[in-house]
């Protein structure tokens, strides 16, 4: 048996409700493919090697880094981007809490926090303040401190119920 | 930074897997959850030829409960096991451990088989494994053998694993009695790399085995455990402190102590779940 190891590849993937497919270099990240060919440009890449949390996406229902997955390993999955998750009231309620809250100043990290938030509602509707901490604790805010971002989570948790 | 330039394979069965390693030899690089290698990928400290990629392979999937063992498939990611009432039930010392690894976003990808084969001295699981007594299976062409944890993790990231050789499966050993377990890592923020950790499995024959992580070059069962005066000697006279990022060697040494009164006093004992 010889394998081929290639250098670019066919990836098709669904990405905020649309089917897309091209031939990416298999050096290309998942954050890459999503910000240069789709124009996603939410997904921010601060540091590109899994520290900051800016990039996160979800990816089949779980939140991942997008820059430790690369493009062609999303063969197949459903990814959505901060861009995405439209209709999702728990989504909305975020969005607005982070904005009346000004849980944000540059907005750097703002596309990572509200998919971890999400997830976050996902899994606990209710969450303590001290999970909400834990949740974001992989996401890096220079600007804010942290507790705006912590009332607005907490704020939108308070608006409903998540489904 | 990007990785530099590499190839890339995705077999879609074992037999393919050991077939691009033969191959491709020292160039390939397995790539798992790949919440390590691609880090160290893009900062270019691993600068690998061929990106074999296992993380979608079926075989390495599952967890599973036979007879005398709880098995999980080297592919099973932390948020996975985490999920598992099977680990709730017959390994809850991982259910405490797991949430202290990075966070959600690196839990959902990363592997229980990646973290073993990486073998970062400050890694959660392979103290874990340890602590358990579990075993490691190695599959290759030829055949697969069996490894305890013991004798698997040889210092900061070496393993016993030969060329040709995969890591399939983990297999944690059922206990004949009850088995408490306790856990607790220090570290500066939520999700860090531990300044020192420490895992306690005990059962009611009085057997019990401590195990220290993150302050040496690889996990370290201590003996005398569950005898705290023991465990004490144990960890003055056994235990080779290695110096990290995060703290010296004084500091570790004090920790380990903090972690063996912590979880071998009397109380703690008693509360052990």
């Amino acid at each position: 048996m010889t394998l081929d190891a290639r250098t670019d590849m066919p990836v098709s993937l669904t990405v905020n409700g649309r089917r897309t497919a091209g031939i990416v270099p298999v050096r290309q990240t998942l954050a890459g493919y999503l910000r240069e060919e789709l124009g996603l440009t939410a997904v921010h890449l601060g540091c590109e090697q899994g520290s900051c949390g800016a990039c996160t996406v979800r990816v089949d229902g779980e939140v991942m880094r997008a820059c430790l997955v690369l493009a062609v390993q999303a063969e197949g999955c459903v990814v959505e981007t901060p861009e995405g998750f439209s209709g999702d009231p728990a989504m909305d309620r975020l969005r607005e809490r982070f904005a009346t809250r000004n849980a944000l100043q540059c907005g750097f990290c703002t596309g990572g926090m509200l998919v971890a938030a999400r997830d976050l509602l996902a899994r606990e509707p209710r969450p303590s303040r001290h999970a909400i901490r834990e949740a974001i604790s992989g996401h890096v805010c220079r600007c804010t401190g942290y507790e705006a971002i912590v009332d607005a989570i907490e704020a939108a948790s308070h608006g409903g119920t998540a489904p | 930074m990007r990785a530099a330039p590499f190839a890339y394979l995705r077999p879609n069965s074992l037999e393919e897997v050991f077939a691009a390693l033969a191959q491709f030899g020292d160039e390939a690089q397995l790539l798992a959850g790949g919440q390590s290698l691609m880090p160290a990928m893009a900062l270019r400290m691993a600068r690998p030829g061929v990106l074999v990629d296992i993380s979608r392979l079926g075989e390495l999937r599952g967890i599973a409960l036979e007879a005398d063992a709880l098995v999980f498939g080297a592919g099973t990611t932390y948020s996975q096991a985490l999920r598992s009432p099977l680990v709730a039930e017959h390994a809850p010392l991982l259910a405490l451990a797991i949430p202290h690894i990075a966070h959600e976003a690196v839990r959902s990808r990363g592997t229980l088989g990646g973290s073993l084969a990486n073998a970062d001295p400050a890694s959660e699981m392979p103290a874990c494994m340890l602590a358990l007594g579990a075993q490691v299976v190695l599959r290759s062409a030829e055949g697969e053998r069996a490894v305890p944890m013991e004798e698997f993790a040889l210092g900061t990231y070496t393993t016993a694993i030969e060329p040709g050789e995969i890591l399939a499966a983990i297999r944690v050993p059922l206990p004949e009695t009850a088995r408490r377990t306790r856990f607790r890592e220090i570290a500066r923020r939520s999700g860090d790399y531990a300044m020192a950790g420490a895992a306690l499995v005990s059962d009611e024959a009085g057997e019990a085995r401590f195990v220290l992580f993150a302050v040496s070059d690889r996990p370290i069962l201590v003996s005398g455990a569950p005898n705290l005066d023991a465990v004490l000697a144990g960890i003055d006279t056994e235990v080779e402190f290695f110096p990290d990022n995060h703290a010296g060697i004084a500091t570790k040494r004090h920790l380990a102590g903090v972690l063996a009164r912590d979880l071998l006093s009397r109380s703690a004992l008693k509360e052990a779940a």
